[in-house]
């Protein structure tokens, strides 16, 4: 019998607290996927944030160290530094990364530490229940936003892919999303890309995820899939940009 | 016997740490020790080890966390206002219980304050500063040899309970040269106890976490860190006395011990009978030990460059406010020896 679909060995065989519809089991899946594939899941050292991808620990098959938030790229460099052998990755959300981590991310970022970042923007603060997120749209409702996000006195969002690319160091910097299996499938290979280039030590390696929030957008799974690509892609754009390797 | 060299206190502190064998430093500049970070730039890639400078104090101790939760001899040093930024991380490093050193040459405060030396963060290292309980072994030398070999046990120690411990100098420390004998390099023996994050090879994967969400166990896990305090208190409990009935019996760490000791020495001189009770390990505090030595004293003076925080510990300790005096010194700055003398003086009378 030929086994056409299996778990991981990355993965460890649990059930997510995910809402329906949510990212993260994806992108989780995407990850243990390339770590099985490249063959680095043994000497794999993840870095879980703060945020609903907390319980890492309880879904991936590799080590785990829990960052306060938004300070999982600055545990990576000092894992990465003292142990270069290992395979260091942070998976971050975007409350966690681009707000009170955005100063961990930057540097780590402009150092060129020789790690991977996953980066998961669903425009909100997730596990604390939906709040403004520094990659909320304009006029996107949130629960501080009651009335959408205002411009003039809430800023802008931060277009973390682009900042990340405009960096001398990285060498490489992308977005996709998860919204459909082509779509997956594109990610899947870019995430791999990243880790590769990693694992060839290659340079600092930044993949933006646009996953759907269904609960805190207040919308059906269907509905915030759809939503990613019709809303949040017009003002995140797909693509990759900045790699200095050439091999995506 | 090794040749005493001089040496500025903090270059003495880093080269005790490279010879304990430390892999990792992650430094933020501050001071009074700049010294240090400076220190550590050059030398710790001379030895192929890991030297960063960090973009703040935030993320030097994330830094530190990361790599120490590999089982590597990890550092960061700063002070008292950038010890301040690091106590989230010293919180989340001791509920996931990490091994690291982290030195800290005090300046004064409250907020920017100035860099002279002070005793001014003893509230915040032995009472946390960071969230939640914890505990912090602090390590409090008043000389630059007594600093190198604290220094130098201090990585052991921390491996030996898989808990952080605080070197708590001063600016007056860091700043001073001294001869000191610098103690020999040495590695890490055994290099995976059992919970290091290194990749799950032909094992089950590991978690470094102080995050315990399940019901009870975080609960259960608190009792362990208490537990293993005790065990700390009992085992690793420092300070220097030289038995004696006295007429004022001195309560001073660092600095302010130091000093002390010159007007002790001034008025033994003149035929006072006087003692010192020196608090070694400021966190777990001599509590037993001083109540002894304190009821055979007629008065208890405690000195410190602060507005008085140890003199907290030392009334729980002695139980007897009426013994108790106190004489401080806050603002960064330092005691000469005529203060403390004329302040024994009149607890004499």
């Amino acid at each position: 019998m030929t086994v056409a679909f299996k778990k991981p060995e990355s993965l460890l065989d649990a059930k997510t607290i995910y809402c329906p519809g949510c990212g993260h089991g994806v992108i989780h899946r995407l990850v243990g996927e390339t770590l099985d594939e490249l063959d680095i899941r043994e000497k794999t050292v993840g870095i879980a944030p703060v945020g609903c991808a907390v319980l890492l620990y309880d879904y991936f098959n590799t080590d785990i160290v829990e960052a306060p938030h938004g300070r999982a790229p600055a545990l990576a460099t000092g894992i990465k530094r003292v142990r270069s052998d290992l395979n260091v990755f942070s998976y971050q959300g975007d409350g966690d990364l681009a707000s009170i981590g955005m100063g961990e991310i930057m540097h780590a970022a402009g150092r060129g530490e020789n790690i991977t970042i996953i980066f998961v923007n669903n425009a909100n603060y997730g596990m604390t229940g939906g709040q403004m997120a520094p990659t909320t749209l304009p006029h996107q409702i949130t629960t501080t936003t009651p009335k959408g996000r205002n411009t003039a006195t809430d800023g802008f969002p931060f277009k973390m892919a682009e900042l990340i690319a405009n960096l001398d160091a990285p060498v490489f910097s992308a977005r996709v999303k998860i919204t459909d299996p082509k779509n997956i499938n594109k990610a899947k290979k870019t995430i791999k890309y990243a880790f590769s280039l990693q694992k060839e030590n290659k340079g600092f390696a930044f993949v933006e995820i646009l996953s759907a929030c269904p609960t805190n957008w207040g919308k059906t799974p269907s509905e915030a899939v759809k939503w990613v690509s019709d809303a949040m892609e017009s003002y995140y754009p797909l693509g990759i940009f900045k790699d200095i390797w050439g091999g995506e | 016997m090794a040749e005493k060299i001089l040496m500025k206190g903090n270059e003495a502190i880093a080269e005790a740490a490279l010879r304990a064998g430390l892999k990792g430093y992650f430094g933020y500049p501050i001071t009074p020790q700049n010294e240090i970070t400076a220190y550590m730039s050059a030398r710790m890639p001379e030895l192929g080890r890991v030297f960063v400078q960090a973009e703040s104090e935030v993320a030097a101790i994330n830094m530190v966390y990361g790599a120490a939760s590999t089982g590597e001899r990890c550092m960061t040093t700063s002070s008292s206002p950038g010890i301040a930024l690091m106590q989230e991380g010293i919180s989340y490093m001791c509920g996931a219980e990490v091994p690291a050193v982290i030195v800290n040459i005090t300046r004064g405060g409250p907020g920017l304050g100035n860099i002279g030396p002070s005793q001014c963060d003893y509230n915040q290292v032995t009472r946390g500063g960071g969230n939640g309980d914890y505990d912090l072994i602090v390590y409090a030398p008043h000389t630059l040899q007594e600093a190198v070999d604290l220094t130098y046990k201090s990585f052991e120690i921390s491996e030996k309970y898989r808990n952080p411990v605080m070197i708590l100098g001063d600016g007056a420390l860091g700043q001073m040269a001294e001869t000191v004998v610098l103690p020999d390099f040495k590695e890490k023996e055994k290099p995976d106890a059992g919970w290091e994050l290194n990749g799950a090879k032909a094992r089950s994967p590991r978690s470094v976490k102080s995050i315990r969400l399940a019901e009870g166990k975080l609960l259960e896990h608190n009792l362990h860190l208490e537990e293993k305090f005790k065990l700390i208190s009992r085992n690793e409990t420092e300070y220097s006395y030289e038995d004696g009935d006295y007429d004022v019996l001195v309560v001073a760490f660092g600095t302010a011990a130091r000093v002390a000791k010159t007007s002790l020495k001034n008025l033994k001189e003149q035929g006072y009978n006087l003692g010192l009770f020196r608090p070694v390990t400021v966190h777990p505090f001599p509590y037993e030990e001083l109540r002894k030595a304190a009821s055979k004293a007629k008065k208890i003076l405690v000195v410190e460059m602060n507005r008085g925080q140890m003199l907290f510990d030392v009334r729980l300790s002695v139980q007897n406010d009426e013994k108790i005096e106190f004489i401080g010194k806050p603002g960064g700055e330092t005691f000469m020896p005529e203060e403390i003398e004329n302040k024994i003086l009149s607890c004499l009378k």
